[in-house]
């Protein structure tokens, strides 16, 4: 038989119980992003250029191979490492090279970057470095965007279109 | 306990138990069932769960609809389910994380005890990759922070063929595939998660998986009052289009979030990783410990009752069919990777009693460091010469209060390594042999003994409702239990105090003229 003194530490003690789980189940409230301040990603997975030059077969290699495999050209997999630099308002935010994916460095790089920058009017210039030239940019684009509050604005790579993106 | 820090919260947690025993009862008091409080809170979050699944919609598009419309428009029986399983899985969390603390902080996770600390350092991934799942599939605001932030955490470790946060790129990115990977994700791990939970209490017997009464209707009405009051709502629908700002987040499962958003992804890992890793090898930390041999059957004097396999807290003696040409067809067999030396095995065994003829007396299972033999032989030498009215042997466990302050011209006292030890016919003994005018056993409170369950079989034993029982003609008033925490000294002198004064005005009990006093080794 539950004692009365018991009973009335019972309703104390899971009133506590349920202010605790009832308040750290929604507070305190965090602040993610600053509501006024707009985001933006630059994400993209790309392959780089293969590194080296292709190789045309001649009709005797040809030849010597499994008919299922006669392609006209030899290449090598491994792929060059993406660099990728971007400007915000003639300030450079981002830089980063990075390697394939992949043992045989013979996959996608990829790049990710989220940062908040203030509502408003923005230039962004964005260059990709993906051949074997290392001193020249393969890809490059500039753009000016204005920007609303809390509004997610990202740079990608559209692999079709072989150009930047910006949505 | 070496640990001065943990020898203090130790001690402060003994005496927040007994506060709490004070203000609610002893039997509604969670703190002595908080591993079983998880198992109650992982069926309401489970069955709550399978409700929420019917009306559930899996697609981007309509899951947060599909919730809106079970928290608004099926009010209060769906808003009610709702509020059920999230805050079902708020107090889950809520004693997990405590019933760890508490485990470490009473020493109980190194040892034989390994595994069940060990297998438990998964189950609190499991219980909060189910939560933030869980979290996702309202797709709100929340769970766009959440998912976001879970796919770049993931993303970071850079194992993954594609990046999991691209998922979350822009409004037109996600597919409802992605909703259905995640139901069936959020129902897998839960199940996993019972699975584990299964084996994580695989080597206790007699595991507490079932609160009390008391605890289950108070806390049931509790969450249901909860959730009636406060109900669980949603944040506005997500929207890859827009950056989540200020959140409303469930720090229950969410406190790690922050620390990625200001600190990075490896800090993230290395604390989750870390803490892991850490908890994972606690039990091998503690080598420094020496540990008591185990138990050790004899097989000559076991006759394979079967008390002792019953009786253990770890399952560590088994019976099996015995082939020594013995008149008796069962045998005990010791499992000693699982035995904690607690000696509840050899009080079990109804060979343990001093008024069987043989010195050394001998029993069926044994602890080598402390042979029952050597108990009898110390409850004569504790007692030999005690004088005065009132002269009490008190019988106590190496984890309660000390005993050795309470030693006197009357008093004579004995540690054991756990109350449970403590055989029946060894106080039929002390008193019969005219050894002392009472006992008074004592021992760590019950839910908290090192050893589990010493004080409750101890009691039931010498209330005669567990075998072996305490002899019927032994006078009842002439042994008395106290339970005391290592910090209830004080109360336990006054109750030996007392005992004492009710002793001395007992008559002298009468005896065969036979019956002589032993005298001590």
């Amino acid at each position: 038989m539950i004692k009365p003194q018991h009973i009335a530490g019972q309703i104390v003690a899971y009133t506590a119980f349920a202010l605790m789980i009832g308040y750290f189940a929604s507070r305190p409230a965090y602040h993610h992003h600053a509501p006024e301040n707009a985001l933006l990603k630059l994400s993209l997975t790309h392959a780089g250029q293969r590194v080296g030059e292709c190789k045309d077969r001649t009709p005797e290699e040809l030849a010597k191979m499994p008919p299922n495999m006669r392609t006209k050209q030899s290449c090598g997999r491994e792929r060059n490492a993406v660099t990728l630099e971007m400007d915000l308002d003639g300030k450079l935010v981002f830089q980063q090279t990075a390697r394939p994916a992949g043992l045989s460095a013979d996959g996608r790089s990829r790049f990710y970057d989220s940062r908040e920058v203030p509502a408003g009017q923005h230039v962004m210039r964005v260059r990709m470095r993906d051949g074997n030239n290392a001193n020249i940019f393969d890809q490059k684009a500039e753009l000016t965007v204005t920007l609303e509050p809390r509004q997610v604005f990202v740079v990608d790579f559209d692999e079709e279109d072989g150009k930047f993106s910006f949505q | 306990m070496s640990n001065p820090i943990k020898s203090a919260l130790r001690a402060g947690l003994f005496r927040a138990e007994s506060a709490w025993d004070g203000l609610v009862g002893r039997e509604a008091n969670p703190m002595y069932h908080l591993g079983a409080m998880s198992w109650y809170f992982f069926w309401i979050v489970g069955a709550s769960g399978l409700y929420l699944f019917v009306p559930y919609d899996t697609s981007a598009a309509r899951a947060w609809n599909s919730i809106e419309y079970i928290t608004r428009e099926q009010w209060y029986w769906g808003g009610l389910i709702r509020s059920l399983h999230r805050y079902g899985s708020d107090a889950m969390v809520l004693t997990m994380m405590l019933h760890l603390v508490r485990e470490w902080l009473l020493d109980r996770y190194h040892g034989a005890r390994w595994f069940a600390w060990f297998t438990g350092v998964p189950l609190i991934w499991m219980v909060f990759s189910s939560g933030i799942t869980g979290y996702w599939l309202v797709w709100d605001e929340l769970a766009q922070y959440l998912a976001i932030g879970t796919a770049e955490w993931l993303d970071w470790l850079g194992i993954f063929a594609q990046s999991i946060a691209r998922n979350f790129l822009t409004r037109g990115a996600l597919t409802d595939r992605f909703f259905t990977l995640l139901i069936f994700i959020h129902i897998a791990v839960p199940l996993f998660l019972l699975f584990a939970m299964w084996i994580h209490i695989l080597r206790i017997n007699r595991a507490d998986t079932n609160p009390p009464r008391q605890l289950v209707i108070g806390t049931s009405i509790m969450l249901v009052a909860l959730s009636l009051i406060h109900p669980a709502t949603s944040h506005p629908a997500a929207d890859l289009g827009r950056s989540t700002a200020i959140l409303d987040p469930d720090w229950f499962f969410m406190a790690l979030y922050p620390l990625y958003d200001t600190k990075g992804p490896a800090m993230a890992w290395g604390v989750s990783i870390g803490v892991t890793l850490l908890l994972s090898v606690m039990p091998w930390m503690a080598l420094r410990r020496k540990r008591s041999s185990a138990a050790e059957v004899l097989a000559s004097h076991c006759n394979g009752c079967g008390n002792c396999a019953s009786d253990c807290p770890f399952g560590a003696v088994t019976i099996r069919p015995r082939q020594d040409g013995s008149p008796h067809r069962e045998i005990a067999v010791m499992q000693p990777d699982l035995c904690t030396s607690c000696g509840i095995c050899v009080a079990s065994c109804n060979k343990s009693n001093p008024f069987l003829k043989g010195d050394p007396h001998k029993t069926g299972i044994d602890l080598p460091d402390f042979a029952f033999d050597l108990v009898v032989k110390r409850v004569s030498a504790r007692t030999h010469g005690l004088t005065g009215p009132g002269r009490v042997l008190v019988l106590g466990c190496d984890h309660g209060a000390v005993l050795d302050h309470l030693k006197g011209h009357s008093v004579g006292v004995l540690s054991l390594p756990c109350t449970g030890m403590v055989a029946p016919s060894v106080i039929d003994y002390a008193l019969n042999k005219d050894l002392v005018d009472g006992v008074l056993v004592t021992g760590c409170r019950p839910g908290e003994c090192f050893h589990r369950l010493g004080p409750e079989w101890t009691a039931m034993r010498l209330a005669g409702e567990r075998v072996p029982k305490l002899r019927g003609a032994v006078d009842k008033e002439r042994v008395r239990l106290f339970w005391a925490a290592s910090t209830e000294v004080k109360a336990l002198s006054r109750d030996l105090a007392e005992f004492r004064v009710q002793l001395a005005e007992m008559p002298k009990p009468e005896r065969p003229e036979g019956t002589a006093r032993r005298v001590a080794e």
